[in-house]
């Protein structure tokens, strides 16, 4: 597959190098601004009794939410992929929805209902939601691939249903589990806007306090250092356990699909489990925005005012930046994405893992370095669609890496040389053979980039131009005065185009498959992908 | 069914096309708004105070506003890093420490004669910098079904004492609370000041802003809870008097607790515009401009051109009984944020 002795072109190396640098960038200018606090100043500021206070809020924030979301993550995947429940395909889609609400405004919708949700127990809840598909899903995963036979030895040497699922599936589970645990706490670490609007203090609602504080002041810069190392912490640990930790299997014989239960008379107590996980989740946001779109605000309250004039311009300044954000993250992406699956070697990888580094970087630390870079610097940047633009390609480049890297795995290099030989000159292989054969896995990874910039909070916030409002901003500015009512068309719209683009996503590019028999995974025939070049 | 066997065809690259050009599109068209904009507004005001504003400013004459709406100190702090490359024209505020702040560093046009003779010259920049547009009064807000009017307290310093201690709610990080501290600095001292504040920190229930301590107060989750007038008032107007469960508290006989906070406008040196910049500040201070601050049940704040009457929901302007701090007494307050540290409370 790859051309594992070759040096790759410089050219593409440079190309390439363009992304790793973006991503360095923000960390360092945070470093560096972080140093000019002088030593005794710093010690001051960090060893506040409010810094312990953010770190344990955060601890906790994890460890109850995790717990929370490992019971139900688990308990979803186990019926949905291993019993004969009714719905099981419609409940595997259902489960995942989730994902596709901003976190913010589910914490706008939990919110909005009881202000006695502020608070810890309020941003339990909202993590708890929003992010339990991050266990949901690798479980259900791993669930599906596990070798039953083992769990058949297990209960043919007399263990109990319970008793091998605790001793011989769950520890086959660890490393989903452990990996998801740690995508929540980095999502608990990265998120801004979730807690902002719940009034609940973590690392980053605490630097954009200093940001209103003092504007680009270098303390805010301590802080943002400290939750970079945490975020760097989570992000090796999962990208080890992803690498390494598998449950090996001797031989690669034809596994058979687990046996599924029978649930018999609980089977619509599960059922209604899950309805009523469904409905806190996803119904919840949806039905609390529906709710308040039927209200009227205060016009005391309403800092961004409700009419189709503003609501369209909102919109089409979301939509413009969503597609401007993924353009330059996938011009960014692409050619380390080509680099990955093409060559090898130590450059190769610094840069491919430099990409990954931006999953843990917290929106309001590479906005803020930005800032300051181009205040000072770069100014005919600064306060420009342009670098806005710009922060959201480096803010998702890691998201597009992955989906870049998946989409050019396909495109196999044997064929490449075939259509060469035969021929074809650099253009003519790169249009006839590499885009049909990548160009659905680039269009899924820009879909993906697309959601993640319409429903980003923290940067728009702080980049976007003077006059310019986008969805995102408008929902804060009116939950921020607590004028839901107001900030319900906006969130709707939001929500509509995020489930839209995912709903589409999903039904063109794969759909969440439970284990069904019947299915094989093998990989499609090479004659069938090619049939668009001939 | 997976990535691979879906049929890509060429058809689906033109559209990636097009929407990559639709892209373009739309980002150059939607940073400008409908009207051709010439002055831009950096406001640490409220949002929906200034879009009233502005929109009959534009309505008046003709001059588009292109509005930066941040925290005061947050945008006072942006304006003095842009330093003479800042875009803004007029900075407009809800506090005057952050103002005061930008005069010092001397980045303040004077404000024209005529505009600043229209508001009381106590309420001004006493270097003429900048003018006095709006005041708001520090008020306790408080639950009469936790805690007994006659038991609230004579002065703001009380609520430090440890029989306070779980009856009281405040938001350091809001910056109507910098202002206050200040005050209680310039009154006070820097050490009781610091002493007052550790004692905050042992009783209150902190918030995030006014608005989150009115509303816990409202529903009972705490006795009392400084805040702005203005909040309360907001909350009256948005929940109706049968849904409003507090009331609010004026400090009185010239305790610090009933400090005026200030609310200005200045003309940046660095403006493009200031003709019309001056305009503006002009037309803040004018007649209908106040008289529509002072009507509409938008804001809650005090209009300081003489002869105006503000909402009837506020006490009436001549019966507060401040303290005796003027707006240059009380001056920036950066020393307040250093204090708040050291206090723990931010």
């Amino acid at each position: 597959m790859r051309w594992a002795n070759a040096r790759p072109p410089l050219l593409l190396l440079g190309a390439a190098a363009v992304g790793a640098f973006l991503v360095l960038l923000p960390i360092g200018l945070t470093i560096l601004r972080a140093t000019e606090v002088s030593g005794g100043q710093a010690a001051h500021f960090l060893l506040r009794p409010l810094v312990g206070t953010l770190l344990l809020n955060t601890v906790c924030l994890t460890a109850v939410s995790s717990a929370l979301a490992i019971v139900v993550g688990t308990g979803a995947a186990w019926f949905v992929e291993r019993t004969r429940l009714p719905g099981r395909q419609a409940w595997a889609v259902l489960l995942a929805v989730p994902l596709a609400i901003p976190s913010f405004i589910t914490s706008y919708a939990w919110i909005s209902i009881s202000p006695a949700l502020e608070g810890f127990a309020g941003a339990v809840l909202v993590v708890t939601c929003a992010y339990y598909p991050l266990l949901y899903l690798p479980v259900a995963a791993s669930l599906r691939n596990l070798d039953p036979a083992l769990e058949d030895s297990a209960r043919a040497l007399g263990c109990g249903p319970v008793v091998c699922f605790v001793r011989v599936v769950l520890p086959q589970l660890h490393p989903a589990l452990l990996g998801g645990t740690l995508l929540v706490a980095l999502n608990v670490l990265t998120e801004f806007g979730a807690f902002a609007l719940l009034r609940f203090r973590t690392f980053t609602t605490e630097i954009y306090i200093e940001y209103r504080a003092s504007f680009d002041g270098a303390t805010g810069s301590l802080l943002a250092s400290i939750l970079i190392v945490l975020c760097l912490f989570c992000l090796m640990a999962e990208l080890r356990i992803r690498g390494s930790a598998r449950y090996g299997r001797i031989g690669r014989g034809v596994r058979r699909p687990a046996s599924l239960h029978e649930l018999g008379q609980i089977k619509w107590v599960v059922v209604a489990l899950l309805a009523a996980l469904v409905v806190v989740t996803t119904g919840m946001p949806l039905i609390t925005t529906l709710y308040w779109m039927t209200q009227h605000g205060a016009a005391a309250i309403t800092p961004a005012e409700v009419s189709p004039a503003l609501l369209t311009a909102a919109t089409l300044s979301s939509l413009g930046y969503g597609l401007g954000g993924t353009l330059i993250a996938m011009v960014l992406a692409i050619p380390i994405g080509f680099l990955a699956t093409r060559y090898r070697g130590r450059t190769v990888t610094l840069v491919e893992r430099t990409s990954y580094l931006t999953q843990g970087m917290p929106g309001i630390v590479i906005a803020l370095a930005m800032v300051f870079l181009t205040v000072h610097y770069l100014h005919p940047l600064y306060q420009s669609s342009a670098l806005l633009i710009l922060v959201y390609g480096i803010q998702f480049l890691s998201l597009a890496v992955v989906g870049v890297r998946a989409a050019l795995a396909h495109a196999q290099l044997g064929l490449e040389e075939a259509a060469r030989s035969l021929g074809l000159n650099v253009f003519q292989v790169a249009y006839r053979v590499m885009l049909p054969l990548a160009g659905p896995g680039l269009g899924a990874a820009a879909a993906m980039v697309f959601i993640a910039v319409v429903t980003e909070l923290t940067a728009t916030l702080l980049l976007a131009p003077i006059g310019t409002q986008t969805l995102a901003t408008q929902v804060w500015a009116d939950t921020s005065t607590l004028a839901f009512a107001a900030a319900a068309p906006y969130a709707a719209i939001m929500m509509a185009l995020s489930l839209t683009a995912s709903w589409l996503l999903a039904r063109q590019f794969g759909q969440s498959r439970v284990g069904d028999p019947a299915q094989s995974h093998q990989p499609s025939q090479i004659s069938d992908r090619t049939a668009p070049v001939a | 069914m997976s990535l691979l066997e879906h049929r890509w065809s060429r058809s689906n690259f033109a559209g990636l096309g097009v929407a990559a050009l639709a892209a373009c599109g739309l980002l150059a068209c939607t940073p400008h708004p409908a009207v051709a904009a010439t002055l831009v507004l950096y406001s640490g005001q409220h949002e929906q105070t200034v879009n009233m504003l502005v929109s009959a400013f534009e309505k008046k004459t003709g001059i588009g506003v292109k509005v930066h709406s941040g925290d005061g100190p947050e945008v006072a702090a942006q304006i003095i890093q842009e330093g003479t490359a800042s875009p803004a024209d007029v900075f407009f505020t809800e506090n005057s420490p952050e103002i005061a702040m930008l005069a010092e560093k001397g980045l303040l046009a004077k404000v024209d004669p005529s505009t600043l003779a229209e508001i009381p010259s106590k309420y001004n920049a006493p270097d003429g910098t900048w003018v006095g547009v709006l005041a708001r009064e520090n008020v306790l807000a408080y639950n009469p079904s936790m805690i007994a009017a006659s038991a609230l307290p004579a002065s703001l310093m009380d609520l430090a004492k440890p029989k306070w201690k779980g009856k009281i709610a405040i938001a350091p990080s809001d910056n109507d609370f910098l202002p206050l501290v200040n005050a209680v600095v310039v009154t006070h001292g820097k050490a009781a000041a610091l002493a007052w504040l550790k004692g905050l920190k042992a009783n209150a229930k902190i918030y995030d802003d006014d608005e989150g301590v009115v509303a816990a107060v409202n529903r009972g989750a705490v006795a009392t809870g400084i805040i702005n007038n203005y909040y309360w008032a907001r909350l009256q107007q948005e929940l109706g008097k049968a849904k409003t469960h507090s009331d609010i508290y004026h400090f009185s006989h010239g305790d610090v607790g009933g400090l005026i906070n200030i609310s200005g406008a200045g003309v940046l040196k660095t403006s493009k515009d200031p003709k019309d910049a001056q305009r503006f500040l002009a037309f803040l201070v004018s007649a209908p401009a106040q008289k529509m601050l002072a009507d509409t049940p938008v804001t809650f704040e005090y209009p300081l051109r003489p002869g105006i009457a503000p909402n009837p929901v506020l006490k009436p302007f001549n019966e507060l009984q401040p303290p005796a701090i003027s707006v240059s007494q009380l001056g920036d307050d950066a020393s307040v944020v250093t204090l708040l540290h050291e206090a723990g409370l931010l």
